[in-house]
Formats: C-alpha cells, structure tokens, sequence
C-alpha cells in the first residue's frame, strides 16, 4: 500500500483511528505523569478508547440497535451485538481496577503525605539509610 | 458564627499535613567525619541520579508514545472498513445470539439475553469482580484510623459538608423518587429494551449517594447501613451464583432445565433473566454506594 491509500483506508476507519488516538493519549498520561491521581486518569482515558473502539467494531451502517422488535429475529436487520457486551465487561473491570488504585493511592498517600511518585521514592530511599 | 472561628482554614490544613523530612531521616550513627561525608556524597549522588532521570524519562515517553500511536494508526489503516457488513467479526456468532435471543433466552433485548443467557459466565465472573473489588476496597480503606488523624479528617469533612445547603436539599426531595423509579425501570426492562442490572443499579446507587450527600451519612444508614449493605451484596450474589450453577449444571449435563420463558415482550417473561438482572442491579448498587462511601469516610 502506498502512503496515499494507507491515509484514505485511515479517513475511513475515522471511529477506530479516533480510539487508537485516545488510547495514545491515555498511555501518554499513564507513564509520563508523577502524580498517582494523573495516572489513574490516564487509565481510564485508555479504557474509554477501547470502548470507542469496541462500540465502531460493532456498528453496521444503517442497522438498528439489536432489540428485536416485533420479534423479527433476522440477523440482517440489526448490527452485532458482541462488542456491545464486552464494553460491558469493560466498564465493570475498569471500574473495580479505577476503585482498587484510589484505594491503594489513598494508602499510599496517608504514609507518604504525598502522590508524587518521584517523592515517594525519594523518600523510601531516604527511609531506608 | 463560633463554629467558624474554630474551623481551620484550608491553608493551615494544607500546612499541618506538610511533609517534613527531617523527621524521618535517621540521626548519624557515628560523629566520625568521613561517614558523614560519605552520606553526604552518596544524597549527592542519588540526587544527580534523580535528576537526570527526571530530565531523560519525559523524552523517552514522548519518543514511546510516538512510536506507539503511530504504530496503532497505522494498524487502523489495515483493518477492514468501518460499518460494513461484511468484516469479519459479523460471523455467525453475532448471527446465532441474534436468532436465539427471542427463541432460547426469551428475551427481546439480544444484548440483555447474550451477556446473561448465552455468555452467562462471563457475566458471573464480572459480578464476582465486582464483589471482590469491594472487599478489597475495604481491607484497604477500613482501617483503624489513628486520633489525630481522625480529627484532622472530620476537619476537612465540615470544610466540603453540603447538608447545610438547602437548595441541594430541595432539589433532591424532588429528584430523588424519580432517580430510583427510573433505575428500578431500567432494571425491569432490561430483557425488553436498552438496559439491564448493570445499568439500572448504577442509576440506583447514583441515587444513594446523591442522598448520602444531600442529607448526610446518618440520615442514610436509618434505611442503608453496614447490615443491610452486607445483606443485600452476599444474598444477590449468592442468588446469582446459585441460578447460573442451575442453569450450568443442567447444561452440561444435558438436562432438561425448569425455565419459565413467558411470553416474549411482557415484563414477566424471559426466564431467569430478569431476577438476575435484579440481583446484579442491586449488588451494583451496594457497590456503587460502597464506594463512595468508603472514599468519603473510611466505612461503609
């Protein structure tokens, strides 16, 4: 493929393209920031994308939400329903995981007095002499 | 007005919990001077250590993260076409949870009937996340709390305490039944339309907290405290857990399983799905609730 059909396939993947970005840009958030709270949001910027991402993979043009109405059960009419229950799974682990890290960045913080992780270690170190 | 006066301002709050860290180094072990020169080389050291490290990690993450995202767009642009029917993941899977939605599982919404009838086990397992993050939680936050710090923290409480706002109070006598009606709604229909226990119980324990904010903890526990958190999380799970062993063991076995399936489109219908719906709306709800509770005050 050359660069111009690589760009067209991305202008048309737009959806997918948008969650890779965000997903970037939750990863960014995730290692570059020192403070634990930053990193958290990071996180969770990165589950959104893989949402965004899950939701387009699923989406078929011109195909209603898969409630099936008037009981007409014709998998041509509705687009797929998989990813939409898997953003489910998702948004329960990503919940559980965001409320474990408060927690543990709440310990941390009452030991240390501080969510800087560059602070932390410093202070362990000096503990620890 | 004398209340206020003793309150502590949010700067001598910030003050009081400043670090101060010579209170955690140790003391020298030994007046000899090159043992504290040594010291004093080896912070030098680790000082520069740090610096460069701090100097050198944010271009390593920008040149990563570069790398990464490029990497990631440029993956889009192999992936087959957006909405089309065609793409691989429309395959029969998706096709066989349409078709079964109404005819097995008994349920309108296919959504509602793949993620507790077809995919039943993973939901479980995403209830039993649930529940173990709780726990969890709690083992971290519900400790004894040291005095001093207990009284500085009750502090900080009366600083960010909204049950003197009236407002906030009448707006949430207002909102508050319609909250839980529409939860308990969400809920209900989660087999015939858009929603389930996961959602509904979300909207639910959105409505404790907001009353848990408006009119204080103690107002809340004369209807929601530690017993009946603890009741109603152990008995929907357990409720849960039994109905998918049923529904697992006949399975398996090649059984013929009891399922109520009703008619399609009632409220009534759809076999197990709505109790487990109303089983996971309500160990959402303890959760959610659980949650905000434990952040805010350390107990649930």
């Amino acid at each position: 493929m050359n660069l111009l059909t690589v760009l067209g396939r991305i202008l048309d993947n737009y959806e997918e393209c948008a969650a890779m970005v965000l997903f970037a840009i939750g990863f960014f958030m995730l290692i570059l920031h020192r403070n634990l709270i930053k990193k958290i949001i990071g996180m969770n910027i990165m589950d959104t994308a893989m949402y965004l991402f899950l939701a387009s993979i699923g989406y078929i043009e011109g195909r209603a939400a898969p409630v099936l109405e008037d009981g007409a059960a014709d998998p041509a009419l509705y687009i797929n329903p998989i990813p939409t229950g898997l953003v489910l799974t998702g948004i329960v682990v990503s919940v559980s995981f965001t409320a474990i890290m408060l927690a543990l960045s709440v310990r941390l913080y009452r030991r240390y007095r501080t969510l800087n992780l560059d602070d932390i270690y410093t202070i362990i170190r000096e503990e620890r002499k | 007005m004398k209340k206020g006066s003793k309150r502590p301002s949010l700067r001598q709050l910030w003050q009081d919990t400043d670090l101060d860290l010579s209170r955690i180094r140790p003391a020298d072990p030994g007046d000899d001077d090159q043992v504290r020169w040594e010291q004093a080389h080896a912070r030098r050291l680790d000082a520069a250590e740090l610096r460069l490290f701090r100097r050198a990690y944010p271009v390593l993450c920008v040149i990563l993260c570069l790398i990464l995202s490029t990497a990631l767009v440029l993956t889009v642009a192999y992936m087959p076409a957006f909405g089309r029917e065609d793409s691989p993941t429309n395959n029969e899977v998706a096709a066989r949870y349409i078709e079964g939605a109404t005819a097995e599982a008994g349920a309108v919404n296919a959504v509602a009937g793949m993620i507790i009838y077809f995919r039943g086990f993973d939901t479980l397992g995403e209830a039993h996340v649930l529940f173990s993050s709780v726990c969890a939680v709690m083992i971290l936050l519900e400790v004894e709390p040291d005095r001093r710090r207990l009284r500085r923290e009750r502090a900080e409480d009366r600083l960010y305490d909204l049950t003197r706002d009236s407002v906030l109070k009448e707006v949430t006598r207002v909102l508050e039944p319609l909250i839980f009606l529409f939860g308990l709604y969400v809920i209900f229909n989660g087999h015939l339309s858009s929603g389930g226990g996961f959602s509904g119980g979300t909207v639910i324990g959105a409505g404790l907290i907001l009353h848990a904010v408006a009119f204080g903890f103690t107002d809340t526990e004369r209807f929601f405290n530690r017993k009946v958190f603890d009741v109603i999380r152990v008995a929907a799970l357990l409720f849960y857990s039994a109905v998918m062993l049923y529904f697992f063991y006949t399975g398996a076995n090649d059984l013929d399983a009891w399922i109520p399936r009703g008619t399609p489109g009632s409220i009534f219908s759809a076999g197990f799905i709505l109790p487990v719906n109303l089983a996971v709306g309500l160990e959402v709800a303890c959760t959610m609730y659980a949650m905000f509770s434990l952040f805010r005050r350390g107990r649930v």
